[in-house]
């Protein structure tokens, strides 16, 4: 479960650091008169789908660390085999990440207000996006075709549950972003509307693209690896 | 006193905000059904929650028939036992105590004591409970199902609950249980980003974090918490129908059923139970924080005086939070663990007894010398109190190594987890729809069947659950329909549980008074006018009773101090409401 303590730490400690900044020190019955609640705080200028997003991706990344957790305390056991890793997967991370620069590049648009950009970024980034739901379903295929079943190995399980559960969070993310897009061709729509759009979709999609690169990284058993070295260390 | 008020007036934030513009309903379907009010999205979340909550507590009176006659009840079968133990469990945690205080109050007091409109994210808001309701119909429909539900316990643990030995198993209930957990989980995590976000983002002016009622810190709190540890639950949901539907081995180690080497090997039960108990400690807490928020100003509202160590409150309240995370594993003392293990996870148990414990003395220090109203509210807050020290103190116990292995198997455990997080959140439950029902429907509840329901609640409780406790210490072990022959199982134990059982069909009957009050009350309950309690918070000073979509009328309230302004030396009465900005000015108050 270390993973996920780790990741638990990481909010907790936000959490505290916000919490601290909110003036969690204060006297409240000795004060009275006006506080703005909404200037003096930190997230005050933050619009509120921003904090929102933020709550929903702290919800994402326990879920995922609590599957890495899952992950590390099963590969213990005996019968552990990891299946090859799938060439293909290269060329996914790769467009994945070339998605989450083409909405780098909207961002960038969006705040200078050039719509064409804007569209033409978020529209590659929305094809560079099923490109890599395509490459995961081939991947997948070709562990199959190999003999690598989800019920052969509990590696081969937790392969496909771990791309499967990252695939649906991208799929659900490209209803925003085609939201979005829509919204880009709509010329009523306002810049200041768009831009956050595109911003809370590029967030979005860093963080997905930082989680694949964790469950790459588990998949390719580097983390074994890496977790091993450690505990020779520590012993 | 130090003066807050900013310098320049630009500080302030317009209270006509674009956004929160009134979202009007345009028919009856969109006012009472598809409503995106979260005060209409609390009632249909607290009714839902209460009406499964009756299957559970018919459930559990089958279970103590059962107990108390032992083969009289022929239609009580060991499977049948089994589960009415798992739904009555499964349902009073999650799909009952979650639902109703993080759902039913979350929704209705969030808003109104922050000074909001609405929840941030109406549309969401209202999915969360159909979503919810999906999830409970599931679960429902497992009883239809041939087969029945699943009976693996409510902690469904693997191997057992997949396997054709435990009731639902191999058929439907597992899989509808599971799917149920999953569902519920999605719509919680649409509801619990509302209500975080709400806190964090909708309060009004003036509404610093540290002028909130402790309500609103304990309701904000445990769905912080639920936000991070319902995933865990739903890993575990994930990973088990996986293995049950499509035969992984996640959980499963190799098995022999009825002669017959199963396909399954390798996997790892620890595995689920650590998944499991991640969830479920904090859970605990899920329950018991809005409960200590709640309570607490139920009881300084009604003993009129300010809460003891108000700072004290809001960080106990968090740190609880945070150190319920790391002490999951004292739900596992008898999975064989290493004894390394079970010495910290012992330790962090008992730490999160300190600041527990600062919550029980700032309550008792609130009542000391105050002037207390033994109202409806008050009296069940009371009761709370009480029960939960009761139920906490054999926390400690229990808490301890040494102490559990020998007890873990027992009747004491069951006795321990229901006053600690049955009983008391149950209390608390009651004491604030005693208090909030007049601003709900604008009616008081009914006094003297309050208190019929209050004395028999409370006595019968105890009824219940104290000799429960001397009946796990002689060795009655837990999980069995029936024990028979053994030399614990002596003349007056087997009379203590018969009048266990008498005591539970009576305290299940005085519930049906409570809803006849419910009821009742509705139509001929005395007029309650804005404010019956004479309370502070700004729910009590919307310009309405019952206050329409929008809450507020046409300006949104300006708050000018804390929630605990009671018996102000000096001060025209013994409360003065948050926006009331004296000494500079009068308010105007509702009428």
């Amino acid at each position: 479960m270390s993973v996920v303590l780790v990741f638990l730490a990481v909010v907790i400690g936000f959490s505290f650091w916000w919490l601290f900044h909110q003036k969690v020190m204060e006297k409240p019955w000795l004060e009275h008169g006006v506080r703005t609640a909404l200037p003096e705080t930190d997230v005050s200028g933050m619009p509120t789908a921003k904090v929102a997003l933020a709550v929903f991706l702290a919800v994402v990344g326990s879920l995922f660390a609590l599957f890495a957790s899952a992950y590390f305390m099963r590969m213990d056991y005996a019968d552990w085999q990891a299946p090859p890793l799938p060439r293909i997967l290269w060329v996914n991370t790769a467009i994945l990440i070339l998605a989450s620069v083409a909405l780098s590049c909207a961002v960038r648009a969006a705040r200078e207000r050039r719509r064409e950009i804007t569209r033409l970024a978020l529209v590659t980034a929305a094809l560079a996006t099923f490109v890599f739901l395509a490459g995961q379903v081939t991947a997948w295929r070709e562990l199959a075709a190999g003999g690598h079943y989800l019920d052969v190995n509990p590696a081969n399980g937790f392969f496909y549950l771990m791309t499967g559960v990252h695939g649906l969070h991208i799929l659900g993310g490209l209803v925003a972003l085609g939201r979005t897009i829509v919204k880009a061709w709509d010329d009523g729509v306002a810049a200041e509307q768009l831009r956050l759009g595109v911003e809370l979709c590029a967030a979005y999609w860093h963080f997905l693209l930082l989680v694949w690169l964790g469950v790459f990284v588990l998949l390719a058993g580097w983390a074994g690896d890496l977790l091993a070295l450690c505990r020779q260390i520590l012993t | 006193m130090v003066d807050a008020t900013p310098r320049m007036e630009r500080d302030i934030p317009p209270a006509e905000v674009p956004e929160l513009e009134l979202y009007h309903p345009k028919s009856w379907w969109t006012t009472y059904v598809f409503s995106q009010d979260a005060k209409v999205i609390a009632i249909q979340y607290s009714g839902t929650a209460v009406a499964i909550g009756l299957v559970a507590l018919v459930l559990s009176w089958l279970m103590r028939l059962q107990l108390g006659f032992p083969g009289t009840f022929s239609f009580i079968t060991p499977e049948a036992y089994y589960q009415f133990i798992t739904m009555h469990g499964m349902i009073m945690v999650i799909y009952l105590l979650t639902a109703l205080f993080l759902g039913g109050f979350g929704n209705y007091l969030i808003p109104l004591m922050v000074g909001a409109r609405d929840m941030v994210f109406p549309y969401v808001n209202m999915l969360s409970f159909w979503v919810y309701l999906l999830a409970v119909l599931v679960l429902v429909a497992s009883f239809f199902v041939p087969g029945g539900p699943t009976g693996a316990g409510w902690t469904l643990y693997p191997p057992q609950a997949i396997l054709g030995g435990t009731p639902g198993g191999q058929s439907w209930g597992i899989i509808l249980m599971l799917v149920s957990l999953i569902l519920f989980i999605i719509g919680f995590t649409m509801g619990g980003l509302n209500y975080a976000v709400t806190v964090i983002q909708g309060r009004t002016r003036g509404m610093t974090l540290m002028r909130m009622p402790l309500t609103v810190w304990g309701i904000f709190t445990a769905t912080v918490m639920a936000l991070l540890a319902f995933p865990a639950l739903f890993v575990a949901c994930v990973m088990m129908l996986f293995d049950r539907v499509l035969g992984t081995s996640f959980f499963m180690p190799a098995l022999v059923e009825m002669g017959e080497q199963l396909s399954y090997g390798g996997g790892s039960p620890i595995l689920f139970q650590h998944l499991f108990w991640f969830f479920g400690h904090p859970e605990v807490y899920i329950v018991a924080l809005p409960a200590f928020g709640i309570v607490s100003d139920l009881i300084s509202t009604h003993a009129r005086k300010n809460i003891f160590g108000y700072r004290m409150m809001v960080w106990a309240i968090v740190i609880i939070g945070a150190l319920s995370f790391i002490v999951w594993a004292h739900h596992m003392y008898v999975s064989g663990m290493h004894p390394w293990f079970g010495f910290f996870f012992a330790t962090t148990t008992l730490i999160i007894a300190v600041p527990t414990a600062i919550k029980v003395y700032n309550w008792v220090l609130t009542l000391w010398r105050g002037d207390i109203h033994l109202t409806l509210p008050m009296l069940f807050a009371l009761a709370f109190i009480v029960t939960f020290v009761n139920g906490g103190l054999t926390g400690l116990f229990l808490g301890n190594v040494v102490v559990d292995v020998p007890l873990s198997d027992t009747m004491f455990v069951v006795a321990h987890f229901h006053m600690v997080m049955g009983v008391a959140p149950i209390m608390v439950i009651f004491g604030a729809i005693y208090h909030w029902y007049p601003k709900i429907t604008g009616r008081m509840l009914e006094d003297w069947m309050g208190k019929f329901h209050f004395w028999v609640t409370f006595v019968g409780a105890y009824a219940i659950f104290f000799p429960m406790h001397y009946v796990g210490l002689v060795g009655v072990p837990r999980r069995y329909p029936e024990i028979g022959e053994a030399a614990f199982m002596t003349a007056p134990v087997g009379n203590l549980n018969a009048f266990i059982s008498v005591a539970a069909l009576v305290v299940g009957f005085a519930q049906m008074v409570f809803l006849f009050n419910l009821v009742w009350s509705l139509r001929f309950g005395k007029e309650a006018g804005p404010n019956p309690w004479r309370a502070t918070s700004l729910e009590w000073q919307t310009p309405i009773t019952p206050p329409p979509h929008g809450n507020w009328g046409d300006e949104r309230p300006v708050v000018y101090r804390w929630a605990y302004d009671y018996s102000v030396p000096g001060a025209p009465e013994d409360f003065i409401p948050q926006n009331d900005p004296w000494p500079e000015k009068a308010a105007a108050r509702p009428a």
